[in-house]
């Protein structure tokens, strides 16, 4: 009798710890849940990225928003979404990584009615799975203080060893490369991508590259091109365009960018398919993206807005160094996602043998 | 009762086998399997995968074939699974992105849709080819296109056309790299070694702290160092400008040497401790014992000490150049384009191609050439004395 009163005391206390117990493993998952993650280029466009929409919209909504940086490679993202749930849930990616990435599923679909409507946006910005947030240019850079005399005025000139002499940057990938060498093989910007659609046209461009070879010196990430220009290791290199603009604006270096024949395209957010906070992450892409608040965009990196109404509230003084500016889009190539994203693994294959000869 | 020591013993190592189970066993499962299988196009397409076999190449397949692939189209529900099978067949024909995302629209609005209408490029057989050769779920080209190979249209095992890729050249300057670091190891490690042997007390805490000093510091950290020492307007190059002894900068970095350089000062612990371990065992009057019998010191050298340490040369070697084989930062960082090892390829298939068959097959490739390497030396070290 006294023993089972015993148990029967110990019951409820049991009962009442199990209860506290479990309580308190809810609050902790509950508590584990992983915070909005966002994923994007890193470097000073981040930073500029974290003032203007992280942190507002983390204020906003009341909860903590965690912010990531990665180098591109549709790769890692296939490997997180086949994983089972992705650690990330909003990444910014560019044309050819939203091209694959919506063919093949690894994204949400987007709501656009939340987000203004695809005609809210210039043509390829707004896509099923992708919200474009920048437009951004890969052109020619020179120090403006060392080349005094002459100017490049394009690919061709890039090519001309002659007139000035000195290495050359490029990125190291067949995208981007087998434009410039056909342009400079005078190729019009137009005609770039038909021509490299025959097997003859990619063997004119590598041959073009083979002429260029003895002064290439390649880079891979963006921040390398201007560390070289600056230190007079390259007379000239390809870049991304903001980062050119922000240097300049920083460190009062006089680098110059070469509008004509260079290479456009836009970066995009995407959601990752069964992204735990896939919710928050469409209202964060709204956010972002709200005119008002991407407009804000251009006074920190000259990266042009793919939204309408957003680009149209840039203020003169920022919206010249921008790629969507008239003056400079008239001049621009529009790259070819559709090409890259049949031909990249092939191309860059090639490219990669033809680097390590 | 006889059986439970066993038992009882094999419950004592019961996490280690489960730890190498799932740690290195089931890991190196995958990475064989993932090189040679090829499923995806007999999963999502299992009628045409039965069907395309018969056809014979020329021209169109037949009406049948035809069908049987729209039909697997109509079939295939799972955006994903179709997604393996256009990455898959557009790294064997270029153009089958674009291509398979047009059909999967028109074929899922009509399912009696003629397919070259659809697009041109269907009445091509190259693109059924593509199809035809990875409807099996089981593929050598994988492995083969490691090494530059493939398979022509007879079937026979060919080398690629030149300029296409260049992973078998990669593959020799990795084992080419591995090997000079092994030599600049060795060359420096093993004078260390004895010297650290041969002294003791604070000299011999001196020496080996110099040695084991580094292996705290990240990779990342002593790679980076370099780069500052060896670059254009580093500490180097400063001095010997500074000191007119050359006119302008050497190129020290973004080139072989400076890999090289890198790689043995990182890896030279490797080298230096087994040596040492071997050597402390060895009686220090075994020289003075050659001596006394009127040996010259080379000779004793040659004939005593050097013999004795074998074991730990052999196994410092092989730990050096195990190690250097998988080096990717140092080479990504201090080396230049032509000096870039095999992990870069690896890592090139695995995080931007995402094509996981080509970075397990190179990574096999290269656990086959280790293994056999391991084999050469496991027989060399097994007992230099009385192998003689």
């Amino acid at each position: 009798m006294q023993k089972t009163h015993k148990i029967s005391a110990f019951g409820p206390r049991l009962a009442r710890a199990m209860a506290v117990g479990a309580a308190l493993t809810l609050a902790g998952t509950a508590a584990s849940a992983r915070d909005l993650t966002i994923v994007s280029f890193g470097g000073n466009f981040q930073d500029a990225q974290r003032e203007l929409f992280f942190k507002p919209f983390a204020e906003l909504t009341g909860k903590p928003v965690l912010d990531e940086a990665w180098e591109g490679g549709y790769g890692v993202l296939q490997a997180k979404v086949k994983a089972g749930t992705p650690n990330w849930d909003v990444v910014q990616v560019e044309a050819e990584e939203l091209a694959l990435g919506c063919a093949d599923g690894i994204y949400e679909k987007l709501d656009w009615e939340k987000l203004g409507g695809k005609d809210s946006y210039i043509d390829g910005g707004a896509t099923d799975c992708g919200a474009g947030h920048i437009v951004w240019s890969v052109a020619i850079a020179y120090d403006g203080n060392k080349l005094t005399d002459a100017q490049p005025q394009g690919w061709e000139d890039f090519w001309n060893v002659e007139k000035f002499p000195g290495k050359r940057g490029l990125r190291k990938s067949a995208k981007y490369a087998l434009e410039a060498a056909l342009m400079a093989d005078g190729v019009s910007g137009a005609e770039v991508y038909d021509v490299l659609a025959t097997p003859e046209g990619v063997d004119r461009a590598f041959a073009k590259l083979d002429e260029l070879r003895p002064n290439l010196v390649w880079w891979e990430a963006g921040a390398q091109p201007l560390s070289m220009l600056q230190t007079g290791d390259v007379v000239m290199s390809s870049v991304y365009n903001g980062r050119i603009t922000g240097l300049n604006r920083t460190e009062g270096t006089n680098l110059k960018l070469v509008w004509n024949q260079s290479i456009y395209a836009v970066d995009s957010w995407v959601i990752l398919a069964g992204a735990e906070n896939k919710d928050a992450g469409q209202d964060f892409i709204a956010f972002s993206n709200a005119p008002e608040n991407l407009s804000k965009l251009p006074e920190h990196i000259a990266y042009g807005l793919p939204v309408k109404a957003a680009a149209e509230m840039v203020p003169a003084e920022f919206a010249v160094d921008l790629p969507t500016y008239a003056d400079n889009l008239a001049v621009s190539v529009n790259l070819d996602v559709d090409y890259w994203v049949d031909n990249s693994e092939e191309l860059t294959e090639r490219f990669n043998a033809w680097v390590a000869q | 009762m006889k059986g439970s020591p066993r038992l009882r013993a094999l419950i004592l190592i019961a996490p280690l086998l489960f730890f190498l189970g799932l740690f290195f066993v089931w890991p190196l499962i995958t990475v064989i399997t993932q090189s040679v299988s090829d499923p995806a196009v007999s999963r999502v397409l299992p009628r045409t995968a039965d069907l395309i076999g018969d056809w014979d190449g020329e021209g169109a397949p037949s009406a049948e074939i035809q069908a049987a692939f729209r039909a697997d189209i109509v079939g295939a529900t799972d955006d994903q699974a179709v997604g393996d099978v256009t990455r898959r067949l557009n790294s064997s024909k270029s153009g089958f992105r674009s291509l398979m995302g047009k059909t999967v629209t028109a074929v899922r609005e009509n399912p009696d849709v003629d397919l070259a209408e659809v697009d041109k490029r269907w009445a091509d057989p190259a693109f059924w080819k593509a199809i035809q050769d990875n409807a099996s779920p089981y593929t050598d080209s994988f492995l083969l296109a490691a090494v530059d190979m493939e398979r022509d249209s007879a079937g026979s095992v060919v080398a690629m056309k030149e300029g296409t890729s260049a992973n078998f050249t990669i593959l020799m300057r990795t084992l080419w790299t591995s090997a000079l670091v092994m030599l600049c190891c060795l060359v420096i490690g093993l004078p260390y070694a004895m010297i650290a042997a041969s002294v003791t007390g604070w000299k011999r805490a001196v020496l080996l702290g110099a040695v084991l000093l580094p292996l705290w510091t990240s990779l990342l950290v002593r790679t980076a160092a370099w780069m500052i020492i060896l670059q254009d307007n580093g500490i180097i190059n400063q001095v010997l400008t500074g000191l007119g002894i050359t006119s302008g900068p050497l190129a020290l970095i973004y080139n072989r040497f400076g890999v090289v350089l890198a790689m043995t000062h990182v890896l030279l612990p490797f080298m230096v401790l087994p040596i040492y371990s071997v050597l402390i065992t060895v009686p220090g009057n075994l020289m003075s014992a050659a001596a006394s019998l009127g040996a010259h010191p080379i000779r004793a050298f040659l004939r005593v000490l050097l013999p004795l340490s074998l074991r730990g040369v052999i196994s410092g070697a092989l730990l050096v150049f195990m190690t250097s084989i998988g080096y990717y930062i140092t080479p990504a960082l201090l080396g230049g384009a032509g000096d870039q090892m095999i992990s870069s390829v690896i890592a090139e298939y695995a995080t931007r191609s995402a094509n996981w068959s080509m970075a397990a097959a190179i990574g096999l490739i290269l656990l086959v050439l280790t293994l056999a390497l391991y084999a050469v030396y496991n027989r060399l070290s097994r007992d230099p004395i009385q192998a003689r």
